[in-house]
């Protein structure tokens, strides 16, 4: 459906993406994640036709829409767009909102189609309201209305839910995929927040300074990481340095690992790797000790951020059950349990 | 106990203040609408088979082709500065404005000059083509759609300032939203640009309306029968002060409609502008022939709003300087400041007080009479200066009843013949400009800001000192200059209230164009003209401040 092909975006002489590459099929639902600044507001706005391309192409539909010298006006790429701020149209009420994309069809058939939006998005019977008398989530769920109202072949979510409340983002984003894949919606989204782009995506690309550096399911974004910033991005977790020993097993103050013999690390090499909360394990048997710092309650769980007593005093965060209530300095023993090790080359490469 | 007590007799002296200081303004306007209530039936007999009509129609169509004429000139400047680049596009911001600084009846005389037969245009036409008197059609200035013209070139910066702040602030998301949807860019234009803008326009396009309502000093000397010129020749003419008045309410009675439609766009504006902290639209970069005719076509309005007629003045003062530069126009000078100056200071004054009246006690009755004295700004200067004569007038009468019944003495016109009743005016007219000043400077003093300098020790006299002076100085100096200048323009209420023997410069401007004597009134012309760019020179250097918007794009 959607492919981008070594493309790149420049303002002025300031280069926002380099050499993003990726595809997305009919029907799934991809999310670019990243820190604010990492250029995937550009990438979408590329996509949408609003930005043109210093090198690359664009497809849609195996069409060429953008390239370095060719460019398909916005207007006529049938590719809509949920804008940050929703940019709805304040003089126009919801249902003209709604049916402001819907040229050349009649009036009945207009009617119709905002209602049948209304109510996929659960706001029926709001169609003479103006956006001024709504909540930021009913603007958004107009927003989103409105995009799909004409069937686009893409629909493009900037930052879908940055500007409602906490709580109300999670509901949203589980209700949006629910919408987008009722309507088969092929679409594209842009976030900085993980759980939004876990909640709603199929497929999800960690963006850094220009670059996509992984393009991937959330499962292996976690697990499998390419690289120690995609690694750090995603999930919570800690770098542990160690050095490799001559049976090429990982030697670091919690223990010794094997690591896989396809990585290609040579005895002596200084590589560090991720520990997870997850991966330690509270077990009061065991005889590696760590003093607790800090801990936050998080219900069922208690968060510890945990000082190791070995490997330089490194801190770990160790995810317990909450009815393991310890104090503050007090020693508790640990256990590690990789289901994997994830290995960098200690390089200092923090991108 | 104690403190309820300092509290409510407190409270009081804010209410009795303020409401004495709005009965004063208000009560001119209101005694125009009581005139209502004596009928003068012979005298409307009169009016209705004569010239009734004729003002009426004479005042709607020159409201109304003002109206037009000026949304054609400022949204079309307004969308070009907003959303054009070109060369020249920043000293043309406020070249823009320049006209604002020009008054109606100065330019209206101005282009008689430079157009009448004997003038220089007309004169060079028929020496090039060797024409006589009659062998050709000119258009006479002296008419209608010559006064629309005249009042709409310096009228348009009202639309044209709203617009433009309309234009610049839709937020760019906006245009990508409808093309995104499928909409192309000049569909967007109809679609949403112009309708959310619509406000903006409506709303300056109200107020230059009611400036054209109001204007005197050009129907007069076009001789057009409008409702100004009715007041004064029913007053001065048949002598009829009530009937005069009841003229005035008529017209008030249209501005009222106006005020309503102003109302409205203005309510509209607030619910299309939430304060979108988007961004905002890149202005697009001309090339070709658009970069050549779009900057032409932007100097138009204010060569002719302005450059021309100064010239043309500069021309004349240049030959009339010499003889007319002597005690006479010192004493001139004089008299239109410290009249201007007096008027400033009080109506900034009541400002003052009312926007802290406001401020201290919230409460709806105090509120109402403020925003009612507020509405002073579309009554036509006339219309108030009618309803002070009369009403003053009449308390002279009895304070000299009173005072030569107990003690023989004559004070004479202590009110409705002294600077007084001119003063009053002003005040009435001019303390919205005043007010608005005062409100926007005292709405960055935030209550907060009180309560802070109170919990670290300071009385209220010195959080005046330390904390609200600093803060609304700027507010209260701009308010003082434009007050200033606005009296320094008015003429017709200047006209009826004058005390006797005193004049100002707007005054002798307008005398001496009546008496056909141009050249003379130059001098004093150009003198308004340079104070009023004062203002213009604020307003740029306000509009100006950089606007906080980055252009980065995540």
């Amino acid at each position: 459906m959607l492919s981008l092909n070594n493309v790149s975006v420049a303002y002025q002489k300031t280069k926002a993406v380099e050499d993003v590459t990726f595809k997305l099929e009919v029907g799934q639902i991809g999310c670019l994640l990243g820190p604010s600044g990492c250029g995937k507001t550009s990438v979408l706005r590329a996509v949408a036709g609003f930005e043109t391309l210093s090198q690359g192409q664009i497809f849609l539909r195996d069409k060429l829409v953008s390239a370095k010298n060719s460019h398909l006006e916005p207007e006529k790429r049938r590719v809509a767009v949920v804008f940050q701020d929703y940019a709805l149209f304040p003089h126009l009420t919801v249902a003209q909102n709604i049916a402001f994309g819907l040229q050349g069809s009649s009036k009945i058939q207009k009617c119709e189609r905002v209602t049948e939006l209304l109510t996929l998005v659960g706001l029926p019977g709001y169609d003479s309201r103006y956006p001024h008398a709504l909540s930021g989530g009913q603007q958004q769920r107009v927003a989103l209305a409105r995009a799909m109202a004409a069937k686009p072949d893409l629909l493009l979510l900037d930052e879908p839910f940055s500007s409602l409340d906490s709580e109300l983002r999670d509901e949203l984003a589980k209700e949006l995929r629910v919408i987008l894949k009722h309507e088969k919606t092929t679409a594209l989204m842009v976030t900085h927040d993980q759980n939004e782009a876990f909640a709603m995506a199929d497929v999800i690309g960690v963006m850094n300074q220009g670059r996509l550096l992984q393009w991937t399911d959330a499962y292996t974004l976690y697990h499998r990481p390419a690289n120690r910033f995609v690694a750090k991005f995603v999930g919570d977790g800690v770098f542990l340095s160690a050095t490799v020993d001559k049976d090429k097993k990982l030697n670091s103050g919690l223990g010794v690992f094997p690591v896989n013999s396809a990585s290609g690390f040579k005895l002596g090499d200084k590589v560090v790797f991720l520990v997870r909360p997850d991966d330690i394990i509270h077990d009061d048997e065991s005889e590696t000790l760590a003093k607790v710092v800090d801990k936050s309650f998080q219900g069922s769980h208690i968060l510890y951020q945990l000082e190791v007593q070995y490997v330089g005093r490194a801190r770990v965060l160790c995810l317990a059950l909450s009815h393991h209530d310890h104090q503050l300095n007090e020693l508790i023993g640990i256990r590690l349990d990789f289901e994997h090790l994830i290995v960098f080359a200690d390089n200092g490469d923090d991108l | 106990m104690k403190s309820s007590n300092w509290f409510s007799s407190w409270f009081n002296a804010w209410y009795i203040g303020i409401s004495l200081g709005c009965f004063i303004l208000a009560a001119p306007i209101g005694l125009v609408f009581v005139s209502v209530f004596f009928p003068q039936a012979q005298i409307w007999q009169h009016l209705y088979s004569t010239v009734l009509t004729d003002y009426i129609v004479n005042s709607l169509a020159l409201a109304f082709g003002v109206g037009a004429l000026v949304i054609l000139i400022g949204t079309a400047l307004a969308w070009c500065i907003a959303r054009y680049e070109f060369i020249g596009r920043r000293p043309l911001q406020w070249l823009i404005l320049l006209p604002m600084a020009m008054p109606a009846y100065i330019i209206a005389y101005t282009y008689t000059g430079l157009l009448d037969f004997a003038g220089p245009v007309q004169t060079l036409l028929r020496e090039t083509f060797e024409w006589q008197y009659g062998d050709y059609y000119f258009p006479n200035i002296r008419s209608l759609s010559g006064a629309i013209i005249m009042l709409s070139l310096v009228l348009y910066p009202y639309v044209y300032m709203l617009a433009k702040t309309a234009f610049s602030e839709q937020p760019a998301s906006l245009e990508e939203a409808s093309r995104s949807l499928g909409v192309s860019s000049s569909q967007h234009l109809f679609k949403v640009v112009l309708p959310l803008a619509r406000p903006a326009i409506l709303m300056g396009a109200a107020l230059a309306m009611m400036e054209a309502f109001a204007d005197y000093g050009t129907v007069q000397y076009f001789g057009l029968s409008t409702f100004t010129t009715g007041i004064f020749r029913t007053w001065f003419g048949l002598g009829n002060g009530i009937a005069a008045a009841q003229l005035a309410a008529m017209l008030t009675g249209f501005v009222v409609l106006l005020l309503i439609i102003e109302y409205l766009s203005r309510r509209k504006i607030r619910y299309y502008f939430q304060g979108q902290k988007a961004q905002q639209v890149k202005r697009q970069k001309l090339t070709g022939s658009k970069a050549f005719w779009v900057p032409f076509v932007c100097v138009i309005p204010v060569f002719f709003g302005f450059i021309l007629p100064v010239l043309q003045l500069f021309s004349w003062a240049s030959k009339t300087y010499a003889k007319q530069l002597n005690s006479d126009f010192g004493l001139l000078l004089w008299n239109s400041f410290y009249l201007a100056a007096l008027a400033a200071i009080t109506a900034v004054t009541l400002a003052l007080l009312f926007a802290y009246g406001k401020r201290l006690n919230p409460i709806k009755p105090i509120r109402l009479l403020v925003s009612i004295v507020s509405l002073g700004y579309a009554v036509p200067g006339t219309v108030i200066a009618i309803g002070a004569m009369i009403s003053l007038s009449w308390i002279d009468i009895k304070i000299n009843m009173f005072t030569e019944a107990w003690f023989d003495v004559s004070v004479g016109l202590v009110l409705s013949g002294s600077l007084f009743a001119l003063i009053l005016v002003y005040s009435s007219r001019f303390l919205a400009v005043a007010m608005h000043n005062i409100d926007t400077g005292l709405a960055r003093v935030k209550p907060s800001m009180d309560d802070a300098a109170r919990s670290l020790g300071h009385k209220p006299l010195q959080i005046l000192r330390t904390v609200h002076v600093p803060l609304m100085k700027t507010s209260v100096l701009s308010a003082l200059l434009l007050v200033f200048v606005d009296v320094l323009k008015e003429l017709p209420a200047t006209l009826i209230l004058r005390p006797f023997n005193f004049n100002t410069l707007a005054v002798k401007a307008f005398e001496l164009a009546s008496d056909e004597r141009l050249m003379d009134a130059a001098l004093p012309a150009l003198a308004i003209v340079s104070v009023g760019i004062l203002p213009v020179i604020l307003l740029t250097m306000l509009m100006d401040k950089p606007s906080k918007h980055s252009s980065q794009v995540n």
